[in-house]
């Protein structure tokens, strides 16, 4: 059961984490002048575009999303707007964060928004795919013991990684190193993809050294 | 209650900290020696001395000189630009300098003077008169100027027998007491005084050049600089300032024999703020403008000009135009443009430039011989190459004197080259530090912290054995040891190596000490990997780096932010955040802990996300109060810290005056609101008229004093008498009264109000005296409190009733009304009296951030009570413990509000306007000055301080909110709320969790002192550690000083609340009951 769960986790995250490769390592092809700090905003849309659509494909194909109650379209549309609102709304609220943490109000609020826009798509949207539109149920997952599933945790550990890494990526903003890495946001979308990636890779490995304290309520 | 021994542990801990950081300080400032000898006729520099008799007999070149210091002449202010058309107010106000160079180009010349930092007038005046370079300890003299004593200019003038006449600055004459011949100094401390020095100095100029009673003139016009000072260059006041000084060099230059020469300069120049002091190329790089009737400029003009000239330069070249000997410690080397060459000596009996240029190395040569005798601050291969160096010079210099040969043109830039090389070897090995000593320190520090740690971990440990007499006393033997070793051995006794030693053996006597008392396993390493502990690391890292503290305000806000965000998202990852699911309420009772009832969990966790956003919205606010450092270029300093007074558009400064004002009298309309709804206001004892008369009067008197200070002097002009007067006044009754209020708050700090009740007319015998902590009896409180009153008397009746029957003494029921808040209603009316204070000495604006810091400083505590609340079933703390969390949020909020009271760690950014308020004609002695400019620097620091033990009472406080607006619940023990009188039912819980609070909150200022400690040793080869690690630490070690003194003030009120309450209840309640 534990194995099952482990090994399809890790490769679901090893995907997503491929994903994130593919998506600095492709555009070279199509963009002029591709780099990373270059063309920051174009590798950090191609890379929250990457991972919401892995993302979604996996767990699509994995059919981890809680059991609807009622099958019918209507009901499933109704989710999917709930859904694009969150995702719009959490966006907002990330860029509230980081403006109130201290980043330009006016000037580069595109950059802002950009680093908000891939804030959600790699904290909200998994919520949203693992847990649905339920707030709710987000709050509770970030509670000792909220979780009620591997994904519930691997989803703590993910988005935790992938803020604490934003948060740590503004550091060096302040430095007078001159480099240009040091711009904003690209140190802290720097920051956030790092973290991002570390949670998938220390997801599936804490899980499996733990697995003995981790006892999962059933819904 | 242990009152004796908390203070004096505190006070103890506070002296370790004092202690590493004098001796650090003391070897880490730099000193340099100075050489008491002085230059004399009879010193033989001249090689043809033998044949040409004494150096100070033969004519010099110039009888008199006429030298005008116009104190902060920039360099921009003295050139002309004849294109500007649109020229700004301190821009082409000077055409006579221009007039002068380009009509007459062998008299006159303009030079880029550039000063050495620090740029204070008193550290200049010693440069250029001793041609010296300053040292940073020299900073901190400028109140308290003292005669110089190394030998200078002033007094070679007057050994050579000139009569030296002296009008300007009085700091000259407390810097030569005896130098002059005559002298009429002009009060120069008032910044505001525009005029006294400089219309002094113009009575009696032309009278003195006129008659023959001098040889040099020295006058030091002040008005420019105190123009800068009150309104900045950029002002219509700087344009007629200037135009003012023009019109003086003019009539000057007008009445100049052929035998004088002019000097006129800026002794340093000035930020775009009309701010001075530190090492930006605005502030050192001032004007210096040389004239003469007689052609002056001798060189060929081929010769190469100098563009930028040192201000130590002046020196030795105007001791040789005037024919005496240059004195012995300069390091200046001779304008060379002002002597001629050998080949052109036309002009008898001048020094040729190899004459001059020589006699300045051989003087040189001899300080530096004199210097490395005395001390060894300057590395040995330095001194040998230099020594090679002049020897070969020498040789060469002498060859071709003896031969007759001309010198070969070479060995002028070698000679230059040698004068440039020992200045520079000068300035780099006066950063000299005391490794033995900075080492010392470090230790003390780093052993204070440790000790605080334990201390705050066992407090109760601490109180209770005796630790402190063995701990005190083996200080003392070592202390008295190290004293009388040091006597015997060396003769003397330095005080600084005992206090180390007593330091660091009563910080080991106390580890081992608590070592054996302590229980196992409570202190582990792990208790350290808490956030907040590790945002306090992050804190204390980022002092390291020079970015991190030129930025330090935002660094300072976004670990806040951090910490703030962390306390909700821990609450929820506890489970604490939202109610309970109901599945818990499915299980047996018993098997669970009991969970807070919903209702209270969601108001709760309303209070702490509603708190977080006040925090944030306070922080994101505080974020443009910020004012600006020299580094940050792009930077524009805040708009409310312009005083209203240099405000030019009426309307703007209108709209900041009715703001300034909401501010206040909202600051004291909450403090009032707050007594009042704890029902604090309703005794008749002299701290209620503190707070419902002094707190009102005070802030309408701070409200007229920023009027008057705001009234635009050319409007009100018939009035200048009343708002002099006004000026004077009433910031002095201010003072008084808020002095007053303290005074009061001290001698008498119950705001108890106590209701005697009849007994009831059944004739109920009365139930046994107990008190009740409730709040006011305001209007709406009365009503609040019916209820549950009605509830008490009726179960009260039937308890009685029933049980007892017994004592019919007849003694009434004691209510006591405010007994609930009763420690902290002092401290937070405290806080209001020093807040109001403290925010006088400010500019106006500043009751903006004031009103901020006391609405996060409400936040704070108020998200530390929900925190409280909602964690209170699942912690199993003892006692009143406050967590990490909201001391480390209360420090850093002490930091945050430095910067946003607009302050920063820099000597240039001091708001020295403090010292004048209510003083405007300047002061007397240093100590009320430096006291006033503490006060308003460390201002921040000093309220959290003083509200730092509110950390504890608050959750006690807010328990009425839980028990109010819920069911009565305290039904139980028939005891309500008791708020605060909980410390008192548990003494030793209170005064250990004093304790404790108290040690954490100087632990946390302590990793800040050590980590700068750190920084300053660690860094102190490194490029910035004068502009940056230096001013840092002395601001932080300062801060520390001052809120450790706050923090014991705040403890002791608190004690003293205690020793009124339990007089209180003894005169109420007889023995047989508590």
């Amino acid at each position: 059961m534990w194995e099952v769960e482990i090994r399809g986790m890790g490769s679901a995250h090893a995907l997503i984490a491929a994903s994130i490769f593919m998506a600095t390592v492709v555009p070279v092809v199509f963009v002029d002048n591709f780099s990373v700090c270059g063309t920051h905003l174009v590798w950090l849309y191609s890379v929250a575009g990457s991972v919401a659509v892995v993302n979604i494909t996996v767990f699509w194909l994995l059919g981890i999303s809680p059991p609807t109650k009622k099958n019918t379209l209507g009901y499933k549309l109704s989710r999917l707007i709930r859904s694009c609102v969150y995702f719009m709304l959490s966006c907002l609220f990330f860029h509230t964060v980081v403006v109130l943490y201290g980043a330009p109000l006016l000037e580069s609020a595109l950059e802002t928004f950009s680093l908000a826009i891939l804030l959600s798509t790699l904290t909200t949207l998994r919520c949203l795919c693992i847990l649905g539109p339920n707030v709710q149920a987000w709050i509770r997952v970030f509670s000792r013991d909220g979780a009620m599933s591997v994904w519930d945790t691997s989803l703590q550990i993910t988005s935790g990684c992938s803020v604490v890494g934003a948060w740590v990526g503004a550091f060096p903003i302040p430095l007078d190193w001159d480099r240009p890495w040091q711009a904003w946001p690209i140190s802290c979308s720097l920051g956030a993809t790092g973290g991002f990636v570390m949670g998938l890779l220390a997801a599936p490995l804490w899980i499996r050294w733990h697995r003995k304290q981790l006892t999962y309520k059933l819904k | 209650m242990k009152r004796l021994p908390i203070l004096v542990l505190l006070l103890w801990l506070c002296t370790l900290f004092y202690v590493g950081v004098f001796l650090f300080v003391g070897g880490f400032l730099l000193v340099r020696l100075e050489v008491n000898r002085t230059s004399t006729c009879a010193d033989i520099l001249h090689p043809g001395a033998a044949d040409k008799g004494d150096f100070c007999l033969k004519e010099p070149r110039f009888r008199r000189a006429v030298i005008l210091i116009i104190d902060a002449l920039k360099a921009d202010f003295a050139r002309y630009n004849p294109v500007n058309a649109v020229p700004r107010p301190f821009e082409n106000k000077l055409p006579i300098l221009e007039e002068m160079v380009s009509s007459k180009p062998s008299h006159a010349r303009l030079y880029t003077f550039r000063a050495d930092p620090p740029t204070t007038t008193m550290q200049r005046i010693k440069g250029f008169t001793t041609g010296s370079l300053p040292t940073f300890i020299d900073v901190g003299n400028n109140f308290a100027s003292s005669a110089i004593l190394e030998d200078n200019l002033v007094l070679q003038l007057g050994q050579a027998g000139k009569r030296v006449v002296f009008m300007g600055d009085d700091t000259w004459v407390s810097l030569f007491p005896r130098g002059f011949h005559r002298s009429l100094p002009f009060p120069s401390f008032n910044v505001k005084d525009l005029h006294t020095v400089d219309n002094g100095i113009l009575q009696n100029i032309f009278p003195t050049l006129d008659g023959d009673d001098w040889d040099v003139l020295i006058a030091h016009f002040l008005g420019v600089d105190h123009c800068g000072h009150r309104f900045g260059p950029d002002h219509p006041a700087m344009a007629e300032k200037l135009t003012q000084m023009d019109g003086v060099i003019r009539s000057v230059i007008e009445r100049l024999q052929n035998d004088t020469l002019l000097v006129v300069m800026g002794d340093h120049g000035m930020t775009d703020t009309g701010d001075h002091g530190g090492e930006s190329q605005k502030e050192t790089d001032a004007a210096l403008f040389l004239y003469s009737s007689s052609p002056l400029l001798l060189a060929p003009s081929s010769q190469v000009e100098p563009e930028v000239v040192p201000q130590t330069d002046l020196v030795p070249t105007l001791a040789l135009l005037l024919g005496v000997p240059i004195p012995y410690s300069s390091l200046g080397q001779v304008l060379l443009p002002l002597f001629p060459l050998n080949t052109t000596s036309g002009v008898p009996l001048t020094l040729s430039q190899e004459e001059a240029l020589w006699i300045n190395v051989k003087q040189v040569n001899r300080f530096l011989e004199t210097y490395s005798s005395m001390a060894t601050d300057i590395p040995a291969d330095r001194l040998s190459h230099l020594r090679a160096h002049f020897s070969q010079l020498s040789s060469r210099y002498l060859g071709s004197m003896h031969t007759g040969a001309p010198l070969p043109p070479q060995l002028l830039a070698s000679m230059q080259e040698y004068l440039g090389s020992v200045r520079e070897t000068c300035r780099a090995s006066w950063a000299r530090f005391n490794p033995l000593k900075m080492a010392c320190g470090l230790l003390v520090v780093c052993g204070a912290c440790v000790v605080s740690y334990v201390l705050a971990e066992l407090s109760s440990v601490a109180l209770r054995s005796g630790v402190l007499k063995p701990v005190l006393m083996g200080g003392l033997a070592v202390a008295t040891t190290v004293a009388v070793v040091q006597l015997f051995t060396l003769g003397s006794v330095e005080a600084s190596w005992a206090l180390g030693a007593a330091a660091l053996a009563s910080e080991l006597l106390f580890l081992w000490r608590t070592r054996r008392a302590c229980p196992r396993g409570r202190l582990s390493p792990r208790g350290l990997l808490t956030p907040p502990l590790l945002v306090l690391l992050l804190r204390c890292a980022s002092l390291l780096s020079d970015s991190y503290v030129i930025s330090e305000g935002r660094v300072v806000t976004f670990l806040i932010f951090t910490l703030g965000v962390y306390v909700p998202v821990s609450l929820n990852w506890e489970g604490l955040l939202v109610p309970s699911a109901p599945a818990d309420t499915q299980k047996p009772p018993g098997c669970h802990s009991p969970a807070l009832p919903p209702s209270t969990v969601r108001r709760e966790s309303t209070a702490v996300l509603v708190c977080l956003g006040v925090l944030v919205s306070c922080l994101y606010l505080s974020l443009s109060f910020h004012g600006c450092r020299e580094e940050q270029g792009s930077c524009r300093p805040s708009a409310f810290l312009t005083p209203l007074s240099r405000m030019q558009d009426g309307r703007l400064r209108n709209l900041h005056y009715v703001l300034s004002l909401a501010a206040l009298f909202a600051w004291a309309f909450l403090l009032l609101r707050w007594l009042r709804h704890y029902g604090n206001l309703n005794s008749a004892g002299v701290v209620t008229f503190a707070a419902r008369c002094l707190l009102p009067l005070a802030s309408v008197c701070m409200g007229l004093h920023w009027a008057v200070g705001a009234a635009p002097e050319d409007s009100f002009r018939n009035l200048s008498e009343l708002i002099s007067l006004a000026q004077v006044t009433v910031p002095r009754v201010t003072f008084g009264l808020l002095g007053l209020g303290l005074l009061l708050l001290w001698l008498d700090p119950l705001t108890v109000y106590l209701k005697t009740r009849t007994p009831p007319s059944s004739g109920t015998p009365l139930p046994p005296p107990r008190y009740r902590a409730s709040t006011g009896i305001s209007a709406q409180a009365e009503l609040h409190h019916l209820i549950p009153q009605l509830y008490q008397r009726i179960r009260w009746s039937l308890e009685d009733g029933g049980t007892q029957g017994s004592e019919p003494d007849g003694r009434p029921a004691v209510e006591a009304y405010g007994l609930g808040t009763v420690y902290s209603a002092p401290l937070v009316l405290l806080c209001g009296l020093l807040g109001l204070m403290l925010l006088l000495l400010h500019p106006e604006g500043m009751a903006l951030a004031f009103l901020m810091l006391l609405l996060q400083a409400a936040a704070l505590l108020h998200l530390h009570a929900s925190t409280r609340t909602l964690s209170s079933l699942q912690s199993q703390s003892n006692g009143f413990t406050v967590p990490w969390t909201p001391v480390v949020l209360w420090s850093l909020a002490a930091s945050q509000f430095f910067h946003t009271t607009g302050h920063l760690p820099t000597f240039p950014s001091i708001q020295w306007g403090a010292a004048f308020v209510g003083f405007p004609q300047g002061h007397v002695g240093t100590t009320l000055p430096a006291l006033l400019v503490t006060l308003n620097t460390f201002a921040s620091h000093i309220l959290f301080a003083v509200a730092c033990p509110l950390l504890l009472l608050w959750p006690l406080v807010c328990e009425v909110r839980g028990s109010r607006t819920g069911r009565p619940v305290a039904g139980e023990d028939g005891d309500d709320v008791a708020m605060e009188m909980k410390l008192r039912e548990n003494p030793q819980q209170f005064s250990s969790a004093l304790l404790q609070l108290s040690a954490r909150y100087l632990l946390i200022g302590g990793a800040q002192v050590l980590a700068s400690v750190c920084a300053a040793a660690v860094l102190r080869r490194h490029l910035m550690v004068w502009k940056v690690f230096a001013p840092k630490l002395m601001f932080e070690a300062s801060a520390f000083i001052v809120s450790s003194v706050f923090v014991l003030l705040g403890v002791s009120l608190v004690l003293r609340v205690d020793v009124a309450v339990a007089c209180l209840f003894q005169r109420l309640l007889p023995d047989n009951s508590r």
